[in-house]
């Protein structure tokens, strides 16, 4: 029984620590929340310098060819530290739908430029509010262009590379598409959104030349596989988030004194820090279990993977609104980092579909297997 | 990452099968127990039986040294056997106290010849223990007990009143906790003993529990002498003697016992509501996935803390976090399920009851749950001082004379 990560492993975490810790501090941060630079793109290139952009990415491919497991462990640091880069869209979602469905050319083309984090790359899929499904995509294709407009489209304003969900020449059924946006026929407009640090926008393509990515027709599959996938890295995202939100309202309530002591001396501070420590507990462990499934391709990872997604949404969620209210007025201004964490955490819990819907989800994969 | 045992562990798994093969029987179903095949005085006596089989097979005291009569045995080995365990029917609730919390705190306070005299009966099953701790008017906080020792010659004599001790009615031997000097401070006054449930002056009665069972009883003490040889530990340092058995417990309360998701979730495949099966309704739907995800953490925590265990490190009070979330979800998932068995789901009859009555049964046991071995209060305080490193609470009571504190209204 070892249901832990290795020595090394762990040594690849404090090395991103330390790293995130110079270079993503939360002045770092700041400068992205507080200005229309769209992503740091120093931690941008930082981070690629390190080889975290092609870490589960194979050699073949200009990658580390690393594992998944290692790519987990570097989740939980970018969570942690509310990294302001377009890291889970370029390596989670392209990356991991290239892998799954690109072809050799593909693949040769795109997968060593996003190793090298020379692109950035963005998926979409949603048009409009309401949960977006094969009847609300209305962008089309046909002879190899797309017409439609997407939003909100993470890192659509700053991607190089696209991933496109289209009905093909009128079919009912979905279709992905690998569009280079510096095709004639983008236009893009950000979007403000309630993380500033993440940038989004509306993307309308226009006649864009566009190529399939996978068989015609297996979009929503292909999409569920690359999401399930997603899932459990930004799982470990919302864990680190979950745990930095828990450190901060800890640290802030031994310090703050009221009634002449420290707040963090009554039960009402310490049974709320508590269930926040428990709800970040139960999400860790379901994120090593998907990071198991994920990391020996298990036939479990579909469950594992909704039921990490499910648990750290929450777990994240709870956490960074109950680190405002620990902290109390103070909580609520622009000055204390408390927002950051609340603004990620609501971000990261919509970005691949809501807690709602994965729960669903979650109880017809459970039925499908007991059948 | 991997479930794969080590060499080690998956020799001692093939022994613990090739055991329980022989000498188990498998379980009827998922809820039966040995009590409810053997009940009272047969249950017993089957089960010195079986615990003598197992001490003499060597999965007895897997942790205990060998001097006692244990194996040594790295901790993760009890946990595998209780994994193997999980299927058979097996004697639960009769040496866990005596094994896994009375013993323990012989060896580190009694001399070698009571350790030589108690510790292989109490691994054969010969005797049973119990441990006379909680009072009416002391449960989390122990400390406040109020059963009086005091030295008469080499013996002492007490005086007071125990309850919640399980196996009481049935226990050869008991630890016992009691206050020696009630004008020392609360921590300060208390003295440690051990005795034969059999002496003169202690009565036994059972207590009735919501659910109709009785698991546990109050226990009067009345003039009982006690030779001051049996004492555990110093005079006014009983509270460290107390501290050694608790820090036992937590490596020996099991997992709940009961309905959880799976039950729940099969009910929920069977049963019509007013828009079609319960399974295909949203708000089912929601609540399983939100049991289904908490289920799972605590399995995946442990599997950490096995982990844990299995590099040969003391599992910490992280581990109260399991009992933290399954007990109040064990009581929330039975009144869930009885929502979904809705006028039906009154009924209490097993022949009548879907899944025999287990969600009702549950309904009526499970507050016990939250409250036996850690409130749910005291075990978010644990968490919260020795996980989270938070202060303990202010406290009024820490240096003043015990007999000077308020005490409970009657």
């Amino acid at each position: 029984m070892n249901f832990d990560f290795s020595p090394d492993q762990k040594a690849l975490r404090d090395q991103a620590r330390k790293f995130l810790g110079e270079h993503a501090s939360s002045v770092r941060v700041r400068r992205i929340l507080d200005t229309d630079e769209p992503y740091d793109r120093d931690l941008w290139r930082g981070v690629a310098e390190m080889g975290w952009t092609g870490t589960a990415i194979p050699e073949a491919y200009g990658g580390a060819g690393f594992g998944y497991l290692e790519l987990c462990v570097i989740a939980e640091e970018l969570g942690r530290c509310v990294a302001p880069i377009p890291f889970s869209s370029t390596v989670y979602l392209v990356a991991e739908a290239l892998l799954l469905a690109g072809s050799e050319a593909q693949k040769r083309k795109w997968l060593p430029r996003i190793a090298g984090g020379e692109v950035v790359g963005c998926l979409a899929l949603a048009e409009g509010a309401g949960a977006p499904t094969p009847r609300t995509v209305k962008t089309r294709a046909a002879a190899n262009t797309i017409s439609g407009t997407k939003a909100p489209v993470t890192d659509g304003d700053v991607a190089d590379v696209a991933i496109v969900a289209a009905r093909a020449n009128g079919a009912a059924e979905l279709s992905l598409f690998l569009v280079d946006l510096s095709s004639a026929g983008v236009t893009r407009t950000t979007l403000p959104t309630v993380d500033p640090t993440r940038s989004h926008a509306q993307v309308v393509f226009d006649g864009v030349a566009a190529e399939p990515l996978g068989a015609a027709g297996t979009g929503a599959k292909l999409l569920e596989r690359v999401f399930d996938r997603a899932a459990v890295l930004v799982a470990f995202e919302q864990v680190g988030g979950a745990q930095a939100a828990l450190d901060m309202a800890r640290e802030y309530a031994m310090g703050r004194f009221a009634f002449g002591r420290p707040i963090a001396s009554f039960q009402a501070i310490k049974h709320k820090l508590v269930d926040m420590y428990v709800g970040l507990e139960l999400a860790r462990s379901n994120a090593y279990y998907a990071a198991w499934a994920l990391s020996t391709n298990a036939a479990e990872l579909p469950v594992a993977a909704a039921t990490a997604r499910v648990s750290a949404t929450e777990a994240y969620f709870h956490a960074a609104k109950e680190n405002i209210q620990t902290h109390g007025g103070m909580g609520f201004t622009w000055e204390f980092d408390c927002h950051l964490h609340y603004r990620r955490a609501k971000l990261t819990g919509l970005g691949l579909g809501s807690a709602r819907r994965w729960k669903d989800l979650l109880i017809t994969r459970l039925e499908a297997q007991a059948s | 990452m991997d479930f794969s045992d080590t060499p080690d562990e998956a020799g001692f798994r093939n022994e613990a099968r090739a055991f329980l093969e022989r000498h188990a029987e498998p379980k009827r179903g998922a809820f039966e127990t040995w009590q409810s095949r053997y009940p009272d005085r047969e249950g017993l006596e089957r089960a010195k039986d079986f615990q003598r089989k197992r001490a003499e097979a060597g999965l007895a005291g897997l942790h205990w040294p060998k001097a006692y009569g244990g194996r040594e045995a790295p901790a993760i080995f009890q946990v595998i056997l209780a994994q193997e365990e999980a299927r058979y029917l097996v004697p639960r609730g009769y040496f866990e106290i005596g094994l896994g919390m009375c013993m323990p705190t012989l060896f580190a306070y009694a001399t070698e010849e009571q350790r030589r005299r108690y510790a292989p009966a109490a691994l054969r099953g010969d005797e049973v223990w119990c441990q006379l701790f909680s009072e009416p008017g002391a449960g989390s906080d122990l400390a406040g007990l109020r059963t009086r020792a005091v030295r008469d010659g080499d013996a002492w004599v007490i005086n007071g009143q125990k309850i919640w001790t399980s196996g009481a009615h049935w226990a050869d031997h008991a630890i016992l906790v009691t206050r020696s000097d009630p004008k020392a401070p609360k921590h300060k006054g208390l003295t440690f003993f051990f005795l034969s449930m059999k002496s003169p002056g202690i009565e036994t009665r059972r207590i009735k529990q919501i659910s109709g069972q009785s698991h546990f009883n109050e226990v009067y003490l009345t003039d009982v002498r006690i030779p001051d040889s049996q004492r555990l530990g110093a005079v006014g340092q009983g509270w460290g003697v107390a501290i050694t058995t608790l820090m036992n417990e937590r490596l020996t309360s099991g997992e709940l016992r009961g309905p959880d998701f799976e039950e729940l979730f099969a009910l929920a495949r069977a049963i019509e509501l007013e828009d079609g099966p319960a399974i295909a309704n949203a708000a089912v739907r929601e609540r399983l996935a939100d049991y289904y995800v908490r289920t799972q953490g605590v399995r995946w925590s442990r599997f950490r803390t096995m982990t844990a265990i299995s590099r040969g490190d003391t599992p910490g009070p992280e581990n109260s976090m399991g009992k933290l979330v399954n007990a109040p979800k064990a009581q929330d998932i039975a009144s869930f399920a009885m929502d979904l068995l809705d006028m039906g789901g009154v009924v209490t009859d097993k022949d009548w009851a879907p899944m025999r009555a287990a969600f009702q049964e549950s309904l009526l046991s499970s507050p016990g749950s939250r409250i036996a071995a850690g409130t749910d209060e005291i075990l978010k305080n644990i968490i919260a001082e020795r996980v989270l490193g938070l202060p303990q609470d202010i406290r009024v009571d820490r240096e003043a004379p015990f007999d000077q504190l308020p005490a409970s209204r009657r």
